[in-house]
């Protein structure tokens, strides 16, 4: 199960997406991931079985990121998720549910101090 | 002209076992636009991973979903196993096999009853559900548990399923075969059943490419696509194809499960004429350091695990992409021009289930 994994900048995202959605690969899942300094972004797509991913580094949650939704219509249930998941800047998505996606007890729970670290404060 | 108006439907409806909410712009009778509404019953499941090592952590994948939590547990098994480049036996990779499809028949039985009821054939709706108990003893009997299987793990499978009794299941299901078949040509063709089914929904294959559709969804619409044929846990060993309909519509949507009812007994039968003695399981030793994404086709299509893993004990990101979530946009597009009435039997169609698209 090979999978391609490509680093990319901000500046590449939409390019790339566009280049994706021409060659005919659907878009299969916009994933978040915090690490100690940076936040990750993964779009996968796949076209038969191809699975492809881009991988966009963030220093921050406030950094603005352009929506692939007027690319691939579907990006805007992920990339409302990790809206309100993360607290990740997107702008531009076809339906913006400004922060109410998701109902949940706290602000971005996904980008809130791990839990053990939460015990050392 | 007639005016517009804004009906809600859900996230309390009878057809929906789960809370969705649409907000269904109409006109008269007739949907104009529909905006979805999910996040009642978010549970933050993927962030247990910082409270749950990775080998504990099959526990709340299965968890995830009350129908196919076999998969769940399974597929989350495949992303560590890949991460940790661990082989896993193949007497395991069949058993999972086996679980799997036992997973797909019953839950596309409790799909077929629940349309059943949503269109009104009570009696139908009881026949699909009093089947689906028989394939629900029949997991009782091999891993003990009726809706959480408990026996996926890293590394294999938990339980083993003598030759002696994977004969006894093989003959049951051809017994149960002969009244799948019944059921399903009662779906397929009854008046009553073609008359809410036939023309509704319509998904075009271009539609279902474009906006994502995965599974049952995806090949109604003539697109031959199904994860197994990647051949994950040695399904790269079994014949089969795809089931394809063509005419996009929720009775096409309807007949790839009924059909798909028959393939999973057959890839069952197949799975257990390849196993062969040995050990259903292997040690596992160190920790994941490194990322993948495991797919696996559930009973609704596609799903996803993300594991990503720091060389601690712990992940550090685990993320799940279940087949209902991209089949929400899908769905909006079946509902443009629907009548209001037809609302409940099209969304029923993606067999939705909330719980594992909140994760």
């Amino acid at each position: 199960m090979a999978q391609e994994i490509m680093d990319i900048t901000l500046g590449e995202l939409m390019d790339k997406a566009r280049k994706y959605q021409a060659q005919g690969f659907r878009l299969v899942q916009i994933c978040c991931t915090k690490l100690p300094d940076t936040l990750e972004l993964q779009y996968s797509f796949d076209k038969e079985y191809d699975f492809k991913s881009l991988r966009l580094t963030l220093p921050d949650a406030s950094t603005p990121v352009p929506s692939i939704s007027g690319v691939y219509l579907p990006a805007f249930l992920y990339e409302n998720e990790i809206h309100d998941l993360f607290g990740i800047n997107v702008h531009g998505m076809a339906v913006d549910y400004k922060g109410h996606f998701y109902m949940t007890a706290i602000k971005t729970p996904f980008n809130q101090p791990a839990q053990a670290e939460e015990k050392k404060a | 002209m007639s005016g517009r108006t804004i009906i809600p439907f859900g996230p309390q409806h009878p057809v929906l076992p789960e809370p969705i909410h649409l907000d269904l712009v109409v006109e008269d009778e007739k949907v104009i636009e529909a905006i979805p509404r999910i996040g009642f019953i978010h549970r933050g499941l993927e962030r247990l991973v910082e409270k749950k090592d990775f080998i504990d952590f099959v526990y709340v994948a299965e968890r995830i979903c009350g129908i196919c939590s076999f998969i769940h547990g399974m597929t989350y098994c495949l992303a560590v196993e890949e991460v940790m480049k661990i082989e896993v036996p193949a007497r395991a990779q069949y058993l999972r096999i086996v679980w799997s499809e036992l997973s797909r028949i019953h839950s596309h039985l409790l799909w077929l009853g629940l349309t059943a009821d949503a269109f009104g054939f009570e009696s139908l709706f009881m026949q699909s559900w009093r089947l689906r108990e028989l394939i629900l003893d029949i997991i009782e009997e091999t891993t003990g548990g009726r809706v959480i299987f408990g026996s996926a793990k890293v590394g294999g499978v938990r339980r083993d399923i003598s030759a002696e009794k994977m004969q006894e299941i093989v003959k049951k299901l051809r017994s149960y075969q002969k009244e799948m078949d019944d059921i399903g040509k009662v779906f397929l063709g009854d008046l009553t059943v073609q008359h809410r089914l036939r023309g509704v929904g319509v998904l075009s294959t271009a539609s279902a490419k474009a906006l994502g559709a995965v599974g049952p969804m995806l090949r109604a619409s003539g697109v031959s696509s199904d994860i197994r044929m990647m051949g994950y846990s040695s399904y790269g060993t079994l014949d089969f194809a795809p089931i394809v309909e063509q005419d996009a519509d929720c009775y096409a949507r309807c007949k790839v499960r009924i059909r798909e009812l028959d393939q999973s007994v057959g890839l069952i039968e197949s799975a257990a004429s390849k196993m062969i003695d040995g050990p259903i399981d292997v040690k596992v030793t160190g920790t994941p350091n490194g990322e993948f994404f495991a797919r696996s086709e559930q009973p609704r299509g596609e799903v996803i695990y993300y594991a990503k893993g720091n060389g601690t004990k712990f992940l550090q990101r685990m993320r799940v992409r279940t087949p209902t979530f991209a089949n929400i946009t899908p769905l909006l597009e079946t509902l443009k021009g629907c009548q209001l009435a037809d609302v409940p039997v099209i969304v029923l169609t993606i067999d939705p289930c909330i719980s594992c698209a909140e994760r």
